[in-house]
């Protein structure tokens, strides 16, 4: 009997739910072979906003946890998605079309760098926040706080590394997210999402829209209620656009040179989506 | 008031106890010369044979840590020795409910402490400090910093797995190997650590548990082979091992006793405050290092504190430390039990009252009752010494200033409670209290991320947090604390 593959179509996550684009759009996914692959959904305008605010819900409860709580989420996410290991390498190997070693590598490296920035959910208040010895009588420290919503322009490149290198240090200092997938190779990030709806990731700490980058990420920099944005997925004339258009709101901007996503990542995309609070308590004996 | 409420015991199926135990050397469980038995100080039962590690124990165990050390563990990279403790965190909380039972089977702590504290406090200890093993680049110290080597740790019978946990972690994360003595009172829970380091498939020689007495912990401080000592357990012994670090110029990290501080403020919640007194000082019957015995509450107050304080402890549930009713479990040793009994006849012969809510006491075992002493003078021997039990004193003071002179009084400076509303005023104690650790409307509160660590005769090294990092690291420039 020969087998007949059952056609998917990749929805989008937003939310809690995985649907298709509000507008009904759907664009074939195609392996590095140029053979089919899936369809995916073409994220619109409304998706956006349906993704901002899905987000943007979902940011009191997440930023408020506690690092230690945030920590053992995530943690969960690095094991599930080790789990599936094979299904990943066999994505990125025919949609790359790189050696089944080399995706298994990425995937590996993905789940390592899931696992560093686990890590830094409770120990990054102590590396860039601290005790202030101001002059007035008072106990001064300062701690990092989410920034809030990000959208997240996930690299074109290294669909899953990449992706968790950009995803991971937002999500992972307390905000909520927004990701564009990359547009030749949506589906590792789509994998992901469903990673993270197994893994028990709260609904809207992580939504997935696939699609056009330039299309959506215009509609993501100038939104009101998105509070940063990272433009590694945009090519330079149009982060150039995004960032014009971030600035309408003041919108913190990651914009760092192309990386080479094996490499150690360093801090600067977590401290990129935090802000800073400095507290005063008063010190007094008397009334 | 007096509830009664059925036994609910935990069952003994969910250990698998063993009539013998042998020592962890090297990845594998080896028998010794001598052995000793383990008991169960709310029955006196034996409860298993633990080897006795002699000198040539200790010596292969300094020797597989070394060989460990040089050929594995320091060469590998953080995000290896990462998972190494990711998993062994996993595998704690998959075995909780076998630790918490053997910890209050041979250590007498009640059975809800040790399930809801202890054992998932050890597992986020593995679990922080896993993520800390592949960015220590950050914690600080330079972009690089080195591990020491093989590290020798004695650690005491105060929830002891939990303080096997604050050693053992951060000395894998920064990149050491460890041989670690257990208490002869408490090495139950140590020997199931050392299956779930077999378990976690952690390279032979990383972590080595020689079980014995003070001897072989003497063996074990004093080895020749280690680039450092950890040692969690009496102001004597420490002194004593301080005293040949000296020498040798080993770095050392002390965890000592000593006495905490309560400080009430007459604007105090003085509810929230008797709470948070009663189960500091009566939770682990006292045996906790940071057990918060000594009151200091202003006069005006002292009368309702006490009556307070009365009414909870009248409330204290003695007993079967495996019974989840259980509030105040055993003392650990009779030795313990006759140090207690002879501060508490100091107290009286020296003047201060003391006052005992009715407390039948079970046959056998070790027992002392929640005890008060209150009219305590400084000068009094119980004023200010480490009492290790369930006893507390109150005495009371007139201004701030007063409360932390006094406070300062004892030898020791590891941790102090605050009890007050005003915030100004709570800062302003907290700020001038020479102490580790000060909680203000709150005692003992621990967590990983969270440095612990006591001033002058309480020991010296941070436990926990980044700062804990520097104890394990070999500092450029050789800061050895």
């Amino acid at each position: 009997m020969s087998e007949v593959a059952l056609r998917t179509t990749y929805r989008l996550r937003i939310g809690g739910a995985f649907r298709r684009s509000e507008s009904g759009r759907t664009f074939e996914v195609r392996g590095a072979d140029g053979g089919y692959l899936a369809n995916a959904a073409l994220a619109s305008g409304r998706d956006v906003r349906d993704a901002v605010a899905a987000a943007r819900t979902a940011f009191p409860a997440w930023s408020g946890s506690s690092a230690y709580d945030r920590g053992q989420q995530l943690f969960r996410v690095a094991e599930i998605l080790a789990e599936h290991r094979a299904r990943f390498a066999a994505e990125i190997g025919r949609a790359v079309g790189v050696p089944a070693a080399t995706a298994y590598a990425e995937v590996d490296a993905a789940v390592d760098r899931w696992l560093w920035y686990t890590g830094w959910t409770d120990k990054i208040a102590q590396v860039r926040g601290g005790a202030n010895p101001v002059v007035g009588p008072f106990v001064n420290i300062t701690v990092p706080e989410p920034a809030g919503v990000v959208a997240v322009l996930a690299p074109q490149e290294s669909p899953l590394l990449g992706l968790v290198s950009v995803l991971a240090p937002a999500i992972a200092g307390g905000n909520t997210s927004v990701v564009v997938a990359s547009e030749r190779y949506p589906l590792p990030a789509l994998g992901l999402a469903e990673v993270c709806a197994a893994a028990g990731l709260p609904d809207g700490v992580v939504n997935v829209l696939t699609g056009e980058v330039a299309e959506v990420a215009p509609w993501l920099a100038a939104h009101q209620d998105v509070n940063a944005i990272d433009l590694a997925g945009a090519p330079g004339a149009l982060a150039d656009d995004l960032a014009v258009a971030a600035a309408g709101t003041l919108k913190r901007v990651v914009r760092l040179p192309d990386a080479d996503w094996t490499a150690e990542p360093g801090l600067d995309r977590m401290f990129g989506t935090l802000e800073s609070k400095t507290v005063w308590h008063p010190v007094s004996p008397g009334l | 008031m007096r509830f009664e409420y059925a036994a609910a015991q935990e069952t003994r199926t969910l250990a698998a106890l063993r009539d013998s135990y042998g020592l962890f050397i090297g990845g594998s469980f080896a028998a010794g010369a001598s052995v000793f038995k383990t008991i169960s100080p709310a029955t006196e039962e034996v409860l298993a044979e633990v080897t006795h590690g002699a000198t040539e124990d200790v010596d292969r165990a300094v020797l597989a840590a070394r060989q460990a050390y040089e050929r594995v563990w320091s060469a590998m990279p953080g995000r290896a020795r990462s998972r190494y403790l990711f998993t062994i965190a996993r595998l704690i909380k998959e075995r909780a409910g076998e630790l918490a039972f053997l910890e209050t089977l041979d250590g007498g702590r009640p059975i809800r402490q040790t399930r809801e504290v202890d054992v998932p406090l050890a597992a986020a200890h593995f679990f922080y400090h896993a993520g800390w093993a592949d960015k220590l680049g950050y914690a600080g110290f330079g972009p690089s910093p080195r591990p020491l080597g093989v590290v020798g740790q004695v650690i005491s019978w105060s929830s002891p797995l939990l303080m096997l946990a604050w050693q053992i972690a951060p000395a894998l994360a920064c990149g050491n190997t460890v041989i670690l003595k257990p208490s002869e009172a408490t090495p139950l829970t140590a020997l199931a650590f050392a299956e779930i380091c077999r378990q976690a498939d952690l390279p032979p020689g990383v972590v080595n548990v020689v079980t014995g007495d003070g001897a072989t912990g003497q063996l074990v401080a004093g080895h020749p082979g280690l680039d450092k000592v950890a040692f969690t357990g009496s102001a004597e012994v420490g002194k004593e091992i301080a005293k040949s670090c000296a020498l040798s110029g080993k770095p050392l990290t002390l965890k000592l006793g000593g006495t905490a501080v309560n400080i009430v403020c007459a604007d105090a919640d003085i509810e929230a405050a008797a709470g948070g007194i009663a189960a500091g000082v009566f939770v682990d019957q006292g045996h906790v290092c940071c057990a918060g015995s000594r009151v200091l509450v202003e006069a005006p107050v002292r009368d309702e504190l006490v009556a307070a304080l009365r009414r909870r402890m009248s409330a204290l549930r003695l007993g079967d430390p495996l019974d989840v009713n259980t509030d105040v479990g055993a003392v650990i040793s009779r030795a313990q039990l006759d140090k207690i009994s002879e501060l508490v006849a100091s107290g009286e012969a020296e003047g201060a009252q003391r006052w005992s809510p009715p407390c039948p006491l079970p046959d056998r075992g070790f027992w002392f009752p929640p005890t008060a002493f209150t009219e305590v003078a400084d000068a009094h021997r119980i004023g200010g010494a480490e009492l290790a039990g369930p006893v507390l004193t109150v005495s009371t003071f007139d201004s701030p200033a007063e409360a932390v002179e006094r406070a300062g009084g004892t030898r020791y400076g590891l941790a102090a409670g605050v009890w007050t509303q005003r915030g100004a005023l709570a800062g302003w104690l907290a700020s001038r209290l020479r102490t580790g650790v000060v909680w203000t409307n709150a005692f003992n509160r621990f967590d990983p991320a969270a440095p612990f660590g006591g001033y002058r005769e309480a020991g010296f090294g941070t436990d926990g947090g980044r700062h804990g990092l520097e104890a394990y690291l070999d500092l450029p420039g050789g800061v050895d604390v």
